[in-house]
């Protein structure tokens, strides 16, 4: 078989290239898409190959660009609207919670505005509290939207083609953090969104591990940590948040008896705290060996000093340790 | 100015000359010029700093529109409300601003005005009547509506002050806080500094007419449109607006046509990123340079030279260092602030 050398952004270039080529109705939106900082290597020269009529760099008006996609996408068209910083992409709140997670309810399922909205995270370089921001479970917690988070260079081509062709809105997630992660790619095959679910990206028997977006490769990086003292855990990547599918994680815990859910959000309401609910649901009484446990931001908006950035993102000797505490 | 373009303001190679210094207070504009080379040489300082890798996080720069600032701190008070935005040092500088405190928090150090938690866009000094600037586009302009209601409602002659520029009138809730200001008479002045870019993009690109004071009039807001690198025109402009705010008429709208030297953020010129930013129109706009313009201005008066320029510059110079290096040895927090500062004081229940 055919495979191709990606990195995060470029996998993610070639899903918006395979879009924009094949389905005449996409078009992409946003503030940023002509200049080379913005987006990292995920967009280069889109608007060079596609034209500025189908690759729109927009005024810095976050509310009207999303709200214009959902009509555009109730019209038939396939919008992408870029949000460069997740933190900007609040203006546009009630066009996404009001309007586009609604519509398909309100209209007895009679239409659907099929929408992706790209969001990044934006996190690092102290740039402080109003550009660090991961929200993701915000978006989780609204019925009507797919929410989608790829960690591996993999999802973040063909979970990117999955959400554009899916007929409900969808957010899409990628992580600044993961630009430069590589790897192998197939001949890209379209799949259906609603049928993706969660994945074991490895197999253990002493603990499982769920994360999503960066947190998914801060637990592959710490389950190596671990193997080495002989420890070995099973990293379940959740890919989809919302609709929430918590069977493999259920599986997987029956099994182990262990559970740590890490998240790159906060933990009030969030996605960790979801994680462990749904298993807690789900698995009879005295299948853990230990309380569950989460890693994740302290509860605390994103600083600018670096000394205390470094104490605020969880690295990996963290999740190293609090894996750890599972097995005392 | 009724089709709201800007016609000979607009193009750079008009108004370079020597500032009009007709009939006005020698001493205000010495120190209007003091206080804009403070704000230029610390902004160059900053810029070194940032291309040497000494200052991690974005620093936004407005060397080339310190006019705006200047001439708009020389109507405000103390107690008088100014918001600002991603481009702020002038904005805090012109009001009073210590150096070091400024230049400490740009390097994320405890002593910092925002005791280091929010570096170079997110400043607050407000005791000198700084309430604050963020990053996000806008999101200060109800803020500054909202503080000059106080104003209103707590029967004191404050006013609020909104700093923008032309990008941020790209967003709705701008509109709605032009009308909201409006209908409450809140004493407060909207300052658009139009620089013509909202990062890359040019406004040409972004909206149908150069005048974002279309939208003043609309609202029925009293405006001005200025020319930004004129210390002198700002300043009777700001004062005109001001007084009405002051005296119980509501808003007042003032937009400052200017340029930034440097590019959106940090020290590059930002030739190569976006569309109709080249290299012959920086150098243009060079020229219309508000602090060599007012130099030349209070050249003929026979009261300034180029002497007490140099000594001018070198006590600038001499204070600039002497805040930099002491920042630089500046303590950083403590890792505990981290979640210790979240909720305010009264709010902590251990």
């Amino acid at each position: 078989m055919i495979s191709t050398r990606y990195s995060y952004g470029t996998a993610m270039l070639a899903a918006f290239e395979y879009l924009l080529d094949k389905y005449p109705d996409v078009f992409v939106i946003g503030q940023g898409l002509w200049s080379p900082w913005y987006v990292g290597n995920s967009m280069t020269n889109l608007e060079k190959k596609f034209g500025v009529h189908r690759v729109i760099d927009t005024p810095v008006s976050e509310s009207a660009c999303t709200g214009a996609a959902v009509g555009a996408a109730l019209a038939g068209m396939k919008p992408i609207v870029v949000h460069p910083r997740m933190d900007f992409m609040l203006y546009a709140m009630d066009a996404i919670v009001n309007q586009a997670a609604k519509w398909s309810h309100m209209v007895g399922g009679q239409a659907s505005p099929g929408l992706t909205i790209r969001s990044i995270i934006n996190r690092g370089g102290e740039q402080g509290a109003q550009h660090s921001q991961a929200l993701h479970a915000w978006f989780a917690h609204v019925p009507g939207l797919r929410v989608v988070m790829p960690a591996t260079v993999a999802d973040a081509r063909d979970l990117l083609i999955a959400s554009v062709l899916c007929t409900s809105p969808v957010i899409f997630i990628d992580d600044r953090w993961l630009y430069e992660l590589e790897d192998n790619l197939p001949t890209i095959i379209e799949r259906d969104l609603s049928l993706e679910r969660p994945l074991c990206l490895t197999q253990g028997t002493d603990m499982t591990i769920v994360a999503s977006g960066y947190s998914t490769l801060l637990a592959l990086n710490a389950t190596k940590e671990l193997a080495l003292q002989g420890i070995y855990a099973e990293v379940i990547d959740l890919r989809v948040l919302n609709p929430f599918y918590p069977e493999l994680i259920v599986n997987s815990v029956s099994k182990t008896g262990r559970l740590l859910a890490i998240d790159g959000g906060w933990s009030t309401c969030g996605m960790a705290g979801e994680v462990i609910a749904s298993v807690a649901e789900r698995i009879p009484v005295g299948t853990l060996k230990k309380p569950p446990l989460r890693v994740t931001l302290p509860n605390a908006p994103a600083p600018t000093s670096v000394v205390l950035e470094k104490a605020y993102y969880p690295s990996t000797e963290f999740v190293v340790k609090i894996a750890i505490t599972l097995l005392k | 100015m009724n089709d709201w373009s800007f016609g000979p303001l607009a193009d750079p190679l008009q108004y370079q000359h020597p500032l009009d210094v007709k009939g006005q207070d020698i001493a205000v504009l010495l120190h209007q010029l003091e206080m804009m080379l403070r704000i230029r040489m610390a902004e160059r300082c900053l810029a070194n700093a940032k291309r040497d890798g000494l200052i991690g996080g974005p620093v936004h720069l407005g060397v080339g529109q310190e006019a705006v600032a200047v001439g708009v701190a020389a109507e405000l008070h103390k107690t008088d409300r100014v918001f600002g935005t991603h481009r702020s040092h002038a904005h805090l500088l012109s009001l009073g601003a210590d150096l070091r405190s400024l230049f400490s928090e740009v390097l994320g150090r405890d002593t910092g005005l925002s005791r280091g938690m929010g570096g170079s866009m997110h400043l607050w000094d407000q005791p000198n009547g700084f309430y604050g600037s963020v990053p996000i586009v806008s999101g200060t302009v109800p803020l500054a509506v909202g503080a000059a209601l106080a104003a209103k409602l707590q029967g004191k002659s404050d006013v609020g002050v909104a700093y923008f520029g032309d990008g941020a009138i790209e967003e709705g809730v701008v509109h709605e806080s032009l009308n909201l200001a409006r209908m409450l008479k809140a004493p407060v002045l909207f300052v658009v500094e139009n620089n013509f870019f909202a990062s890359h993009m040019h406004i040409s690109l972004r909206q149908p007419k150069e005048a974002t004071s279309r939208f003043a009039a609309a609202n029925d807001i009293p405006y001005a449109i200025v020319d930004g690198n004129d210390v002198v025109q700002v300043h009777m402009a700001a004062a005109k607006l001001v007084a009405a705010a002051r005296n119980g008429d509501g808003p007042g709208f003032l937009e400052a046509i200017t340029y930034r030297w440097y590019g959106h953020v940090d020290w590059r010129e930002d030739i190569d990123v976006g569309v109709n930013r080249s290299v012959n129109d920086l150098t243009s706009w060079r020229k219309r340079d508000p602090i060599a313009r007012l130099v030349s201005g209070l050249h003929g008066t026979g009261l300034f030279d180029l002497e007490r320029l140099k000594a001018m510059e070198d006590k600038i110079t001499k204070e600039i260092e002497t805040a930099w290096k002491l920042a630089l040895s500046d303590p950083f927090p403590e890792p505990s602030v981290l979640t210790s500062r979240v909720y305010a004081e009264e709010g902590v229940s251990q």
